[in-house]
């Protein structure tokens, strides 16, 4: 049976209705294939997706290494964002990193009846005293916008008090339908208090932001070693191992990359309206994808030493791991992967396990926009609920004085379409014809599409790691990279390759079934034969 | 590691800093995994229930099933009663749980989600339970969201029948290893019993290439009905087990025992005792040799751990015990620290340390780790006990770390094995020497490195 009707045919007409729409089996010859997605979650399945807290305070807050993020709310949401995710950081030149840190007002009955302002305006003050941050900013949880306590007021009180940027983010986790709404949120803070702050101008004219950056598994570093061999000047980080003190001079650059698009593109939208800066969707993950990425910047600033250098780095780069990705390939060949991530990976890792020889079969984000699936052409398509209308939409407009167009208009003319100036093609566009991509995927729709699909690996998070093994496929969490990584860049890829290899060869997957049950057909699905 | 935290402590009010707890859902959750056949049903955002089900899984290395009622702004505002039905109808629809066990969060709570009128309006679809629990993240922690969970099972489902002659454990939150280990002791005292809740073949499962929603393991539902014909309950820990044994006591009249949690020789001591009392009042010679080794172990190996100092952190019932443990090894525990409010924590280790004349140490319920590490700045110990939370302290101070209790995120296989009874108590005695020796290994002049201690 066609897996779709497979995977659908056990839900009641409701959830089959809604469903049908989030899932996709990709056939190019039809014109345009749309997918619902950035919907509700449908009440008691099984996702694996987050709130607008996490999106927010978790995703893009949480890597600032120079900010004191407060979570004001009850302990959970404050403890279970603090140290998880593998954003690392360096401490900035004044020994600062407050990504060890956990502050919570952890609420308490009394507050909730009587308001929780007081507290956090003392959490405040303690945390002031304290470590003397350069910047604080207050993330609130659900109760907080129930019961109605003014942050935003709070945050600008205590700004006043210390002259320090205080900046509060009404991101309850109730808001929208994903950790997507929290990254708006976080983009709309930055953009409106931070970004612009500080006109210091970058020392070079290569001066660029790397945004939807997270550094995870180190990932930024990586990829910023490899920037500043081509002659790039790294003005700032959205947001890993970064710095509010960076980002508030970020509207200088002459250019910004983006990496994540789906949480941060809100940024790199609103900077080309305001200040003018240009951005270019990149990836790092990915042998030729990386090439691709460096190719189309050195063309943005079209000089012919940034061109011969980033193509001196390409070569030199490429040139040192070739060997060892034939190598890997040749244990991985011929392997297929089901991909299910946030909202920008399920697309970038597709290329890297393309070039290892291992076909996606499925594909799909958590917290994805129909742009993501189906490209920024979609934007003037994509119908507005309730839910989306709820998360504010900056209306920004050009700056007068700081407003600055790198580009001649002859020159933008000409490069939007070579190198893909301020626009996202989508994922669908690369993947291969009968493959899937399903949207949200739930834990019942994991399970059904493994018995169809039979991928050999399947990447995914924690939430259904273990599951996918207990099945007897190997899992690898594509969020924490399985404490591995970093999966950027050149040595990335090669890092990537052999985590598979391992995790596909480990001996262990031979003694999954007894000797004295030896059933020969179950043997041969688990892992790969030596 | 931890360079901002400066050595002077100073009151704090207000701000939390690196929390020694979590909040009721996640225990609430955990709980209702020690269910067979049983859904966790988060009534919040559906943030909530991710989270939780990423920290039980990474500690436990499995999967963590549980629903959301996955609020929305809209919910939040007219009531989550329309989610709550739809998701049971999803739930019983495409999971087919036996019963699904709701917890509230501090959404639901908040806005004043009644349950109980939502649950009268809803078709629950014949021989399937729904049962649900009050736990808004405001109040207690994660033990006590364990403990309220617990209760509102019985309140549901215990019946008082005819007296069926077992004896109910409640072995409180802890690792399926330790109910392990406690259903191998009734066992060899030929205990006919129920052990409640019980993760053991769920949150240790087997690796069979057969991945299954609903593992062999769990509480079932006609046990938990039993409960109610019990003769006894024992309660294995204050906090997280005496809310539920007075839950049945009122319900149906079953008497309980209140002990501590069987970590350490005494605590070991009084749960044995109280499984004797229940039969002929003889302890098994099985059970009588396991104690002599712990006993043979504490004397042999007592010069590389009598008078080190110690900082027990982590969850009350389970720090009452460890610190029990390093007053009969000789150890003081300089530090007691739970981030679980309540006083009744604190009187009880301070009995303890009565009890050993332990001098100059500190017992904080409601604290949190940043007051733990600066308190250690000013005076360090030799060793910590605790969850993967002190790490960062340990890096920062050079103090080696004994991982125990909840969560232990950063290691693998210790939710299979015990701290309970005099095996469990025999392995974190262990533990905890080979970490001070270790150290001195580390530490030692080449002249001074022993090959034998």
């Amino acid at each position: 049976m066609d897996p779709k009707a497979h995977v659908l045919e056990r839900y009641h007409a409701k959830v089959f209705k809604n469903r049908k729409e989030h899932i996709l089996r990709i056939d190019h010859a039809e014109e345009a294939q749309t997918i619902t997605a950035n919907t509700r979650t449908i009440p008691g399945i099984i996702t694996n997706r987050g709130c607008c807290y996490a999106g927010c305070k978790g995703v893009v807050l949480g890597p600032l290494k120079d900010v004191a993020v407060i979570t004001h709310g009850p302990i959970g949401c404050g403890f279970y964002s603090w140290g998880t995710r593998r954003n690392k950081a360096a401490p900035d030149e004044e020994g600062k990193n407050f990504t060890q840190y956990c502050f919570s007002t952890d609420m308490q009955e009394p507050d909730i009846v009587f308001g929780g302002d007081k507290k956090l305006r003392a959490a405040i003050d303690e945390v002031y005293s304290l470590f003397s941050p350069g910047s604080i900013m207050i993330c609130s949880t659900c109760p907080v916008g129930l019961i109605g306590d003014d942050i935003h007021a709070v945050a600008a009180e205590a700004e006043k008090k210390y002259g320090i940027p205080v900046v509060a983010y009404s991101c309850e986790g109730y808001k929208g339908v994903s950790q997507s709404a929290g990254h708006h949120i976080a983009n709309n803070g930055l953009m409106k208090r931070i970004i612009g702050a500080d006109d210091a101008p970058p020392a070079t004219k290569y001066s660029i932001n790397l945004l939807g950056e997270y550094n995870i598994g180190g990932d930024g570093w990586e990829v910023e070693r490899i920037l500043k061999r081509c002659g790039y000047e790294i003005v700032s980080i959205f947001t890993g191992d970064g710095s509010w003190k960076k980002i508030a001079r970020s509207h200088m650059a002459n250019l910004n990359i983006v990496q994540c698009h789906r949480s941060i593109n809100y940024v790199a939208e609103m900077m080309k309206e305001k200040y003018g800066v240009d951005w270019l969707k990149v990836n790092f993950i990915g042998v030729a994808a990386v090439a691709d990425s460096l190719r189309r910047m050195a063309k943005y600033f079209g000089d012919a030493e940034l061109s011969r250098r980033t193509e001196e780095v390409i070569a030199d780069e490429s040139a040192a791991i070739a060997g060892e990705m034939d190598s890997c390939k040749t244990k991985l060949d011929g392997k297929t992967a089901a991909l299910f991530v946030g909202g920008s990976r399920a697309h970038h890792y597709m290329h890297l396990l393309a070039e290892l020889g291992v076909r996606t079969v499925l594909t799909g984000h958590e917290f994805g926009h129909r742009d993501d699936y189906e490209g920024r052409k979609v934007l003037p398509f994509i119908k507005e609920d309730a839910d989306n209308k709820n998360i504010e939409h900056l209306h920004v407009e050009p700056d007068q004085k700081k407003y600055r167009a790198f580009l001649s208009q002859e020159e933008y003319g000409r490069l939007k379409a070579e190198i893909g100036l301020e626009d996202y093609a989508g994922m669908i566009r690369d993947m291969e014809n009968g493959s899937y991509v399903v949207d949200d995927l739930n834990h019942f729709e994991t399970e059904q599409f493994l018995k169809c699909l039979q991928p050999d690996i399947f990447f995914s998070g924690i939430k259904d790691k273990y599951m996918l093994q207990k099945a007897g496929v190997l899992s690898r969490q594509l969020h924490s990279y399985d404490y591995s990584g970093p999966y950027a860049g050149y040595t990335g890829a090669i890092r990537f390759g052999h985590d598979v290899i391992m995790g596909l060869y480990t001996p262990a997957w031979r003694f999954v079934t007894p000797p004295w049950r030896n059933i020969s057909s179950l043997e041969g699905s688990f892992g790969g034969d030596i | 590691m931890l360079d901002m935290t400066p050595k002077e402590p100073a009151e704090r009010k207000a701000v939390t800093i690196n929390p020694c707890k979590t909040c009721q859902p996640v225990g609430a959750l955990y709980c209702a995994l020690g269910v067979h056949g049983c859904m966790p049903h988060s009534h919040g955002s559906q943030g909530c229930v991710s989270y939780h089900r990423t920290i039980l899984s990474r500690h436990f290395k499995e999967p963590a099933i549980a629903s959301s009622s996955s609020f929305t702004e809209g919910a939040s505002v007219f009531g989550g009663g329309s989610n709550l039905k739809t998701a049971l109808r999803n739930v019983f629809d495409i999971y087919h749980p036996d019963i699904v066990a709701i917890h509230t969060t501090c959404l639901s709570e908040t806005i004043g989600d009644d349950l109980n009128s939502y649950l009268m309006e809803t078709t629950i679809p014949d021989g399937k339970y729904v049962v649900y629990a009050n736990t808004p993240s405001y109040a207690g922690s994660h033990v006590t969201g364990f403990s309220a969970m617990m209760a509102g099972f019985i309140r549901f489902l215990a019946e008082k029948g005819t007296p069926n002659g077992r004896t109910a454990i409640f072995p409180g939150f802890v690792n399926p290893g330790d109910i392990r280990e406690l259903k191998r002791i009734l066992r060899v005292f030929r205990v006919s019993h129920i052990m409640f809740p019980d993760q053991c073949d769920v949150m240790d499962a087997p690796m069979t290439g057969d991945s299954r929603m609903y593992p062999d393991g769990g509480t079932t539902i006609e046990e938990i009905k039993a409960l109610g014909s019990c003769e006894r309950v024992l309660a294995l820990g204050a906090l997280a087990s005496e809310e539920p044994a007075n839950q049945l006591k009122r319900k149906c009249g079953v008497p309980y025992s209140l002990l501590d949690s069987p970590i350490g020789m005494e605590a070991t001591d009084a749960f044995i005792m109280a499984l004797s009392s229940l039969g002929d009042g003889t302890v098994p010679e099985e059970i009588e040799k396991e104690r002599g080794r712990l006993v043979d172990f504490l004397l042999d190996a007592h010069p590389y751990f009598h008078g080190k100092s110690a900082a027990v952190y982590g969850d009350p019932d389970t720090v009452t015990g460890i610190t029990r443990l390093v007053l009969e090894m000789g150890m003081t525990p300089r530090y007691v620290l739970t981030g679980t409010p309540g006083e009744a924590f604190a009187s009880s280790v301070r009995a303890l340390l009565a009890q050993y004349d332990a001098q100059g140490c500190e017992v904080r319920a409601g604290g949190d780790l940043f007051e733990l590490h600066q308190r250690i700045k000013n005076e360090p110990v030799d060793v910590m006990i605790g969850t993967s939370y002190g790490k960062q302290i340990a890096r920062a101070e050079d103090i080696p770390l004994v991982r125990a209790g909840f969560p232990v995120l950063d290691r693998y296989g210790h939710p299979y094995h015990p701290l309970v009874g005099y095996r469990g108590t025999m392995r974190l005695a262990e533990m905890i020497a080979n970490a001070l020796m270790d150290r001195r290994d580390r530490d030692c002049k080449d002249e001074d490195f022993e090959l034998v201690m």
